[in-house]
């Protein structure tokens, strides 16, 4: 089967994109110049739109509608990229930071010349000091040739990337948390509405948008949004870097054309399962989303489709689990990160994923109880939808959906005493 | 405040259009010249900011990556997150254990080893991951682990959390 022509992912692992005349040579900035001399703000938005290009931080909302939210009442605007991957399975943010910053800078320039932003805020997760680093140096070099500053390309438009690195916390990649944060403040979800739409950083009407959703917009300008719309599915289209790991022979980024089936992203790209195992359960979407299963293999991926499935495609992270894998213990390092991650506002959140973490600790440790397995069974609709994030939300998909695939592996935790994957001596560190 | 510290308080706070939004990159700062927030830095990001320390101080607690007390020279976290997992992050994890004598969150008697169990860090590709003071290294195996173990040990950081 042919491969995707990589679009965002063009030239990483070849050439030294972190360096502008690279980047210019393979046509970089080409679209920024089109955007500013031939097209008007509202022009590049209806591009936006028409492309269905939705957003690939994780909820997938279309970006064009997004942009379009904003109040017309003279408030200065705010653009806000979020760099703040931390979904566990997720690495694509990280690779696109350190590998083709200046992709993400001619994204975020076009953007906020669509929305008439007043500034760019780049929010950079704590522990990526080198893509902060690199990202740093390439605003810098595109400053100094005047694609970042005042009057860009001799033009009117002007504009400037404040780069903000954060200091740890997974919650921040929650929008209005990453606001909060950036303010200054703990990293506290807000309540919706009012949207940062309309009231977002300093209170102002925001847009934030995730880094590969803005790595799409240069291209979508260049090459137009028939093209971009043309690529996958009608409804949720485009070029889709999915970053896959776990048991696979070749983990890693692959830009695929979204809705490609799973069985094809494993065998084709990620060379598929070790010898002589089988496929037990994927995380298609990040740590956040439900698990699928070997019956599911022909499933697209893409957010509808997976949405049929009762799962997400989320960030992207594609985790793949072999039949050697004890689902008590993945379901319990999920659980522990959950429960680790939470800001703490929302009490089914904070407490109810406390719990959830212990008795699936116990269970994996030996020392579960029919009963907790009972209680898993029946709290996914006392923490999901209970609370102000989607963190809260993230806690019971995955549990859930193997406890129901495969109830006999947990059943077989409280028989045995302990796991059945693991020597017993192993135990006792595992659990805490 | 010192009167570096003030040049560097005002540089931050100038790069954003509210003060207060320096807050974090400041206190980066100075747990890069001190080893960890310490609560004269509180008191001088309150000062920057406009804000109480007892606030200040809050808001540095919520984030991981602002060490509230000291910590060891190298700190050293190991990703204990699912994708590097089930690519061998428990092992690596007990042998860290055991090479550094050390429990998660745990500094040597010595202050110079910190280790840490934390979530994933973006890297599982190349499991298992580790950072130390913010370096990635990739699959990392035990004995990658002893080798570069040997090499923090003949040196000491300048900086153990760099903030730019």
């Amino acid at each position: 089967m042919a491969r995707f022509e990589p679009v965002l992912m063009r030239g990483i692992g070849e050439r030294d994109l972190t360096d502008i005349e690279t980047y210019k040579q393979l046509g970089g900035f080409d679209a920024l110049e089109k955007a500013l001399r031939q097209m008007t703000p509202e022009a590049v938005m209806n591009e936006v739109s028409g492309s269905n290009l939705r957003g690939r931080g994780g909820a997938g909302f279309p970006t064009g509608k997004k942009w379009s939210f904003l109040p017309k009442d003279g408030r200065p605007r705010y653009l806000v990229c979020n760099s703040d991957e931390a979904e566990p399975g997720t690495f694509k943010d990280r690779m696109l930071l350190e590998e083709t910053p200046f992709q993400i800078i001619e994204g975020l320039l076009i953007s906020a010349y669509a929305i008439n932003a007043a500034q760019i805020f780049m929010y950079i997760r704590g522990e990526f000091l080198e893509g902060y680093r690199t990202f740093r140096r390439a605003v810098e070099a595109a400053a100094l040739q005047g694609y970042v500053g005042k009057r860009i390309l001799g033009t009117d438009f002007s504009m400037d990337i404040i780069v903000h690195r954060g200091a740890g916390a997974y919650i921040c990649g929650e929008e209005t948390a990453m606001l909060e944060s950036l303010e200054g403040k703990r990293g506290e979800p807000r309540l919706k509405p009012p949207f940062p739409a309309n009231a977002g950083l300093y209170g102002m009407p925001t847009v934030v948008n995730n880094v590969e959703t803005v790595c799409c917009v240069p291209h979508i300008i260049e090459r137009g949004a028939r093209w971009f719309a043309s690529i996958g599915p009608e409804k949720c289209p485009g070029p889709k870097i999915i970053s896959v790991s776990g048991h696979v022979n070749r983990p890693g980024n692959y830009e695929v054309a979204m809705g490609i089936p799973a069985r094809e992203l494993i065998e084709e790209y990620a060379g598929g399962l070790f010898p002589g195992r089988r496929l037990k359960a994927i995380q298609p979407g990040g740590g956040s989303s439900a698990a699928i299963f070997e019956e599911d293999l022909d499933t697209g991926i893409d957010f509808d489709s997976l949405a049929a499935k009762r799962t997400m495609l989320g960030s992207g992270g594609f985790v793949v689990m072999d039949d050697t894998t004890c689902l008590v213990r993945a379901s319990q390092t999920l659980a522990r990160f959950f429960e680790h991650e939470s800001c703490g506002q929302c009490t089914p959140c904070r407490e109810g994923g406390q719990w959830v973490a212990r008795m699936v600790s116990r269970l994996e440790a030996g020392e579960g109880s029919d009963n907790d397995i009972r209680i898993l069974n029946t709290i996914n609709n006392t923490i999901t939808g209970t609370n102000l994030c989607p963190l809260g939300d993230s806690i019971m998909p995955f549990l859930a959906s193997v406890l129901k695939r495969f109830p006999e592996e947990f059943a077989a935790h409280v028989k045995e005493a302990g796991c059945p994957f693991r020597p017993a001596h192993v135990h006792a560190g595992a659990a805490s | 405040m010192t009167p570096e510290r003030e040049r560097r308080a005002s540089e931050l706070a100038a790069r954003y259009p509210q003060a207060k939004s320096a807050l974090i990159p400041f206190l980066q700062y100075c747990q890069a010249q001190d080893g960890y927030v310490t609560q004269q830095a509180i008191r001088d990001a309150a000062e920057m900011a406009g804000i109480t320390p007892s606030e200040a101080e809050s808001i540095a607690s919520f984030y991981t990556l602002l060490f509230k007390h000291p910590a060891g020279a190298h700190k050293i976290q190991v990703c204990r997150t699912l994708s590097c997992m089930l690519r061998g992050a428990e092992e690596l994890q007990r042998h860290v254990r055991q090479r550094l004598g050390l429990a998660s969150g745990e500094t040597s008697p010595d202050g110079r080893f910190y280790y840490e169990e934390v979530e994933c860090l973006a890297a599982c590709d190349r499991a298992p991951c580790l950072q130390h003071n913010l370096e990635f290294h990739y699959d990392v195996t035990s004995q990658e682990f002893d080798r570069l173990l040997d090499e923090w040990r003949a040196s000491e950081p300048a900086v153990s959390m760099p903030a730019e």
